[in-house]
């Protein structure tokens, strides 16, 4: 199974690359995301189908994060489709083989248990979404690849340093160096305390880059502003979730070595000073595709720090990966879909969007009030979850200044955003003959059925799932 | 051979300072191509039992290292007709002078902190942490985009210097993943260069800056 997942995908990014016809290349990303969903199911439901060596292995951290982008490539596909065709006019090569190596290359990452190899998947991800950025071939597109490509490879350069200093904590301790994931945590009480906070820091400056945490993030507002909607879902949803899996491995790691204060500590602060960068960027955020950026920012600041408080908030954090994932889903496309019909992303031109594109624009609304944590969708359950793991662990302080920060982004991005939907259009967009389709909409309507369920029922297969991984994570 | 591995080291930091001082970027290109030759050269000094994983390993680094990725560059940098870098944010005396300084700071520090091991190569961390700085220099006080893709590069060589104290722990296909990362890497950089040449008539990064808030 862990082959097919791996290199399926990138087998058909071959063929992508070899079909000579523009309209029929992007169907072969729905296909690719059906037979990775339904292998992924299939690895979950029967392990031992699954392949399983001390390199590649799926254990229950992974399988959340696994599951949480399979879906999000799945519902994405389909919308590619959508919007490839009305971007008929420039060739979509890359742009299919590319999506289709990172579902690969994404995989390799999630299943892969050798750090080594964990970093090698991360940077290939890295350099094949840059095209993805890439694909308006604008000068500000060029810009955005420009700082993504720069900042990302100096913060993954990082990790790798990182990597290295975990496997030479390993020789100052007197055993045999090693990247391999079980054998550090099993050995982790011996390791070199000073080289393991070292390679702690580096991880999260390295990966904490990929995953847009402030004050990493200055590649983030730029590259999600100009790339396409849908590669805002895939950096959004995509990336971020597999840096954090890798920031989670070090969390493991830190705990089997009794260190976890000191990595608490640190994500606690990193992931409220990334809330309060969001929330000073978010207020009177003009560019509402800067503002999903700050989003962004804010929500990997929610996972770390759900991650630093640790015990009972672990719940909520492994199950906000799922949800951020979901929502960004809808908030993306959508507002892809809003920018297209304006030609802007610039809350002066932008009005009206509810009479212009009514299911677009509801859909944004809606995905406005689930990502700012409103019931009853999937993000409030993770919110509060990771709220009440604060306060049950007595982290009064970090849990108030949560509950500010979330406010404070509810009031910054609801003027944002109702700007947008309420109003009347401006004359100059009424012309624009982009209007609702099924196939642009539909898409968004399976991300927000997920986090409907998730936040009305959590179907208890994955509540057991996720309580398996929050245990897991703490070595327990 | 203590003596010559420690030779190299001195070189390389050596061809760091020479890097920070020049202003023809195709000399530094050189630099950096010859850093790279003596990097994918170390492990077969540096091991006493060569295994053919090493060889293949150590030939791959010295081959796109030393030749592939300068000659990238070199093309890069023909096609953007340019040949220096012309004001850089710090001058290149004193960034030479501050690079020196850092070395030495980098290797006083490391004197104090008790460090483990092989004697052989007890000026492998002070070197590469050396080199990752200089690295940093050149990436933060360059305008010119081919050059700070040279400072990526020379920091890339440092993080490849820690890695020569884990050679067992770093298996041939991570170590082969890793170059082609690399060599991916400055691939698509070195196509984005040429697109910010055609679009803004410059590589001058400066002209990079209409996203902000």
């Amino acid at each position: 199974m862990a082959f097919i997942l791996i290199l399926f995908p990138v087998f058909i990014a071959i063929v992508a690359l070899a079909i000579p016809s523009n309209r029929y290349r992007p169907w072969l990303l729905p296909v690719t995301a059906c037979i990775h969903t339904i292998c992924t199911f299939i690895a979950l439901k029967y392990p031992e189908w699954g392949f399983k060596t001390s390199w590649l292995t799926l254990d229950p951290v992974s399988s959340i994060v696994l599951i949480s982008i399979t879906l999000l490539f799945l519902f994405s596909s389909f919308y590619a489709v959508s919007y490839l065709k009305n971007r008929n006019e420039q060739s979509n090569r890359f742009f299919t083989a590319c999506m289709a190596t990172f579902l690969g290359l994404i995989s390799l990452m999630i299943w892969s248990h050798h750090l080594g190899l964990m970093w090698v998947a991360m940077e290939g991800t890295t350099l094949v979404t840059a095209p993805l950025i890439y694909f308006n071939h604008s000068k500000k597109s060029i810009e955005a690849t420009w700082k993504y490509l720069l900042v990302g490879s100096v913060g993954i350069a990082l990790a790798l340093l990182g990597t290295f200093f975990l496997a030479y904590s390993a020789i100052y301790a007197g055993f045999k160096p090693t990247l391999d994931f079980n054998i550090l945590l099993e050995k982790a009480p011996f390791l070199s305390k000073t080289w393991l906070r070292a390679s702690c820091i580096l991880f999260i400056v390295g990966y904490g880059t990929k995953m847009g945490l402030a004050p990493m993030h200055a590649w983030k507002p730029d590259a999600y502003g100009e790339a396409p909607g849908i590669t805002g879902v895939i950096l959004a949803g995509g990336v971020t979730s597999g840096a954090f899996l890798a920031l989670m491995r070090m969390y493991q790691i830190c705990n089997a070595a009794g260190e976890t204060v000191f990595m608490s500590r640190l994500l606690i602060f990193i992931g409220l000073f990334s809330m309060a960068t969001a929330g000073v960027f978010l207020i009177d955020q003009k560019d509402f595709k800067r503002m999903l950026a700050y989003s962004s920012v804010e929500h990997m600041g929610i996972l770390v720090l759900g991650l630093g408080i640790g015990g009972p908030a672990l719940f909520g954090t492994l199950l906000h990966i799922i949800s951020n994932g979901m929502t960004k889903g809808i908030l993306f496309l959508s507002a892809g879909n809003i920018q297209r019909s304006y030609l802007s992303k610039n809350t002066s031109q932008v009005q009206g969007a509810l009479k212009q594109l009514p299911v677009s624009a509801t859909l944004f609304l809606i995905g406005f009030l689930a990502i700012t944590g409103s019931p009853p969708f999937a993000p409030f359950i993770s919110e509060f979850s990771i709220l009440n793991g604060a306060f049950l662990s007595g982290h009064f302080i970090s849990g108030g200044l949560f509950v500010f920060f979330l406010l404070i982004i509810f009031i910054g991005m609801g003027k944002t955003v109702l700007q947008i939907v309420q109003g009347t259009v401006p004359q100059a967009s009424e012309k624009s003959n982009y209007r609702d389709t099924f196939s642009s909409t539909a898409p968004i309507f399976c991300f927000l059925i997920v986090i409907l369920i998730i936040g009305l029922f959590l179907p208890p297969p994955l509540a057991e799932m996720i309580r398996n991984a929050a245990l897991f994570l703490e070595n327990k | 051979m203590n003596e010559f591995i420690n030779v190299l080291f001195v070189i390389i930091l050596i061809l760091n300072l020479f890097a920070l001082g020049n202003s023809r970027i195709l000399t530094i290109i050189r630099i950096v191509a010859l850093q790279g030759i003596i990097l994918g050269a170390l492990p077969l000094f540096i091991e006493h039992h060569i295994t053919i994983p090493l060889l293949i390993s150590s030939v791959a680094a010295i081959i796109l290292k030393g030749f592939v990725i300068p000659l990238i560059m070199m093309k890069a940098l023909r096609d953007a007709q340019i040949k220096r870098e012309v004001e850089p944010l710090i001058g290149l005396l004193p960034s030479t002078i501050f690079g020196g300084l850092v070395t030495a700071l980098v290797f006083f520090i490391s004197s104090q902190v008790e460090t483990t091991n092989q004697p052989e190569v007890s000026l492998l961390i002070p070197t590469s942490f050396a080199t990752i700085l200089i690295g940093f220099i050149l990436l933060i006080t360059r305008y010119k985009a081919i050059s700070q893709v040279l400072g990526y590069l020379v920091l890339e060589n440092g993080i490849y210097i820690f890695s020569l104290l884990l050679i067992e722990a770093i298996p041939m296909v991570v170590e082969m993943g890793m170059l082609l990362d690399l060599f991916v890497s400055i691939f698509i950089i070195s196509i984005i260069t040429n697109h910010i040449n055609k679009a803004f008539s410059s590589l001058d990064t400066r002209n990079l800056s209409s996203l902000k808030e």
